[in-house]
């Protein structure tokens, strides 16, 4: 299996009384709490953590991006990831990825992803989200009742755009292009894997197997509260005839690993608990915008338990204590053995073959960020790395250049 | 192509007391797909264009409407009653499914009145197609912008939350609740796709750029605005009448939010009538 490392890039400074002073960490969040000297710091210690990562031998870096939001400061993943694609050797590149419906015309995505395609020598992942309502309908003014066609649409521009070998005239119903001819191309032919981060909606399950994307479940509640949503996909793979490669699905797991349980406990209580109570501290006033959510899948989560589960707004609260937080599966942690023994019943519960973890969550520091890593890549990694891989071909992976083709970044001089 | 489809409708029920009596329905179809018609009363012909949430019930509004004219309240698309919202992308969509829809209904050259959404397709009709709409009774139309005194964000709301549209928020929520033997399921998705069909057009500032043809408004108007109007300013009243040519009379319905034809629909019904005689 593939086990990828994860971050959001938090604001790792939210004051003690976030929750009750201040209604919201996305959209209308206070910019007097922000302190861009601090987010200099933070920036920097956030990308040593993700090229530190990659030093350890995860399989993947992963960036996402997110827009007036306090726990995720990356609006522009793909600059984040232009560094990681110079600083980094091996590791794949995951954009997780670019909202298409926000970028006019979406060429740009394909612009930009070519570019890190080419820059990193093949090794990036495309990420193709709708994005979140706050981060599409509410912080960047997209119309929730065109949003999805819009994305269909740049999705398919985006393709062609790849794919295409002549210059063609893109005559949309959203986007209209007289010369469309991205310079460069990516590297991988025809195009970069393609995963698509979503929530339970049986629409992206289909459309991924018709496609033959992964489907990346990325919850913050943990295995537990994904298994119903990870069932129900499965279960539409098998009505549409697809196999069960775990390879075509990616879920997302806060990781704490330590010498035993105990130390994990106290090491790994504070950085949660900054994540569940501040982070998630989301104002339910934008949380859904009329037609952001299709009527076919309303009623769906009306009728069905499954994406009740899966749904924004379903289910039960979220839990905030670290006890609860650890008891409901949304953190993993223990030692390396005992981690490794729930990852790898994550992996075969939901079948899961992408794996991203979240090592750094809330207000980690980069000390105790890279001692999770080092742990993780030394005890854990080793007992799930081959799973899945003798039976099942993951198609959805990085092609990259020959290491003896692939350029030598000039050391940074200092 | 617009087709019209008559069908006799039933009885539906008054929300204050009584049965009311012949009202009838018929469907025509905008863009290919069907809108509700409602019809009743006697009299000279009075289109009605509602919004926000749209035509629920033939409400007291409606009714008091009905005791002097011949009351016809097409549904919009999108609206209760209405489908095809998600084929119209842009502005210049919405205007020609509205004059579609004005003259499926059979309401050309009628005296037109519009509430809130209702109000903003009814004005653009009569910018785009004077000879299509007589005299033009607005209830708080959306449209302008002020930086100074902003609409505000009327989607950006807890699910069920109806106190920006209404000062007695209780009594429209009751009205919005699941009718008797209705299915909750597709009462919730039609009022959702109602919210959706007004963010369709107005979303996310509710700017439609109509200051730059409200010059080419002509007709004798009356704009009625809600004195505890949470969502726009009622200063906008004042706003729109001065950029409409047109002989324009605005008057204040005391008490009333947003939906005054639902908070005061005597008061409301009252003024329209007493314009429109």
């Amino acid at each position: 299996m593939k086990l990828c490392w994860f971050h959001l890039m938090p604001y790792t400074d939210l004051p003690d009384d976030f929750r009750e002073k201040h209604p919201g960490v996305w959209v209308d969040i206070d910019s007097g709490l922000l302190d861009p000297a601090f987010v200099h710091t933070i920036y920097n210690d956030f990308m040593d953590e993700l090229e530190h990562a990659a030093e350890q031998g995860f399989d993947g870096i992963c960036v996402n991006e997110h827009h007036s939001n306090g726990y995720g400061l990356m609006p522009s993943p793909n600059l984040i990831a232009s560094t990681l694609a110079r600083r980094t050797r091996d590791a794949a590149i995951v954009v997780m990825g670019n909202s298409l419906a926000l970028y006019n015309p979406p060429t740009r995505i394909a612009e930009e992803m070519a570019m890190l395609d080419c820059i990193s020598g093949g090794r990036l992942v495309a990420g193709f989200p709708v994005g979140t309502p706050m981060d599409t309908c509410y912080a960047y003014g997209q119309n929730p009742s065109t949003l999805r066609d819009r994305y269909y649409e740049a999705h398919d521009l985006i393709m062609k755009a790849w794919t295409s070998r002549e210059p063609f005239t893109w005559n949309g119903r959203f986007n209209k292009q007289r010369y469309v001819n991205v310079w460069p191309r990516p590297i991988q032919k025809p195009h970069p894997p393609i995963w698509i981060p979503g929530g339970g909606s049986v629409e992206t399950w289909r459309w991924c197997a018709e496609m033959d994307y992964v489907y990346a479940y990325l919850s913050y509640f943990g295995y537990k509260r994904g298994l119903a949503t990870m069932q129900g996909f499965w279960n539409e793979m098998d009505e549409l005839g697809k196999d069960r490669n775990p390879f075509r699905a990616g879920f997302l797991q806060f990781v704490g690993v330590a010498d035993t349980r105990e130390e994990a406990m106290k090491l790994y209580r504070e950085p949660a608990e900054y994540f569940y109570g501040r982070c998630l501290h989301i104002d339910p006033r934008f949380a859904a915008p009329p037609g952001y959510t299709t009527e076919a899948s309303v009623r769906a989560r009306v009728r069905s338990m499954v994406s009740q589960a899966a749904g924004a707004g379903g289910g039960p609260a979220i839990a905030q204590d670290f006890d609860q937080i650890v008891e409901q599966g949304y953190v993993v942690i223990g030692s390396p053995d005992e981690v490794a023994d729930q990852l790898r019943t994550v992996a075969t519960s939901l079948n899961v073959g992408q794996l991203m973890l979240l090592l750094q969550f809330g207000n980690m520091s980069k000390e105790l960020t890279m001692h999770n890593s080092e742990l993780f890549a030394s005890k854990v990694m080793p007992q799930l790395q081959g799973l899945f891989e003798d039976e099942w071909e993951n198609e959805w992976w990085p092609k990259p250049l020959a290491s003896g083709r692939r350029a030598e970044p000039r050391p940074v001089a200092s | 192509m617009v087709a019209e489809a008559a069908r006799l409708g039933s009885a539906r029920r008054a929300s204050s007391g009584g049965v009311v009596s012949a009202v009838s329905e018929r469907s025509v179809e905008v863009n290919g797909r069907p809108c509700r018609v409602w019809e009743k009363g006697d009299g000279p012909l009075l289109g009605v264009l509602l919004g926000a949430p749209g035509a629920l019930e033939w409400s007291p509004f409606l009714e008091r409407l009905s005791a002097e004219r011949r009351v016809v309240v097409p549904s919009i698309p999108g609206f209760p009653g209405g489908l095809g919202h998600d084929r119209i992308d842009g502005h210049v969509d919405w205007i020609a499914a509205t004059l579609d829809l004005l003259e499926a209904a059979g309401v050309a050259g009628a005296d037109l009145v519009g509430t809130s959404v209702g109000a903003t397709l009814s004005m653009e009709a009569a910018i785009f197609a004077p000879g299509l709409v007589r005299r033009l009774a607005l209830v708080a139309p959306f449209g302008l912008w002020e930086d100074s005194e902003p609409v505000t964000d009327a989607w950006a709301v807890r699910p069920g939350d109806v106190s920006l549209l209404s000062a007695a928020p209780e009594k429209l929520a009751a009205a919005m609740a699941v009718p008797e033997g209705g299915d909750p399921i597709e009462h919730q998705v039609m009022l959702l796709r109602a919210s959706e069909t007004a963010a369709r057009l107005l979303w996310p500032t509710t700017d439609t750029g109509v200051a730059k043809r409200l010059h080419r408004l002509r007709n004798e108007t009356l704009i009625l605005w809600g004195s505890e109007d949470r969502l726009i300013p009622a200063s906008y009243a004042k706003r729109f009448a001065n950029a409409i040519s047109g002989p324009t009379i605005v008057r204040s319905i005391e008490g009333a939010g947003h939906a005054a034809w639902f908070d005061a629909p005597e008061a409301v019904a009252d003024a329209i009538l007493e314009f429109l005689r």
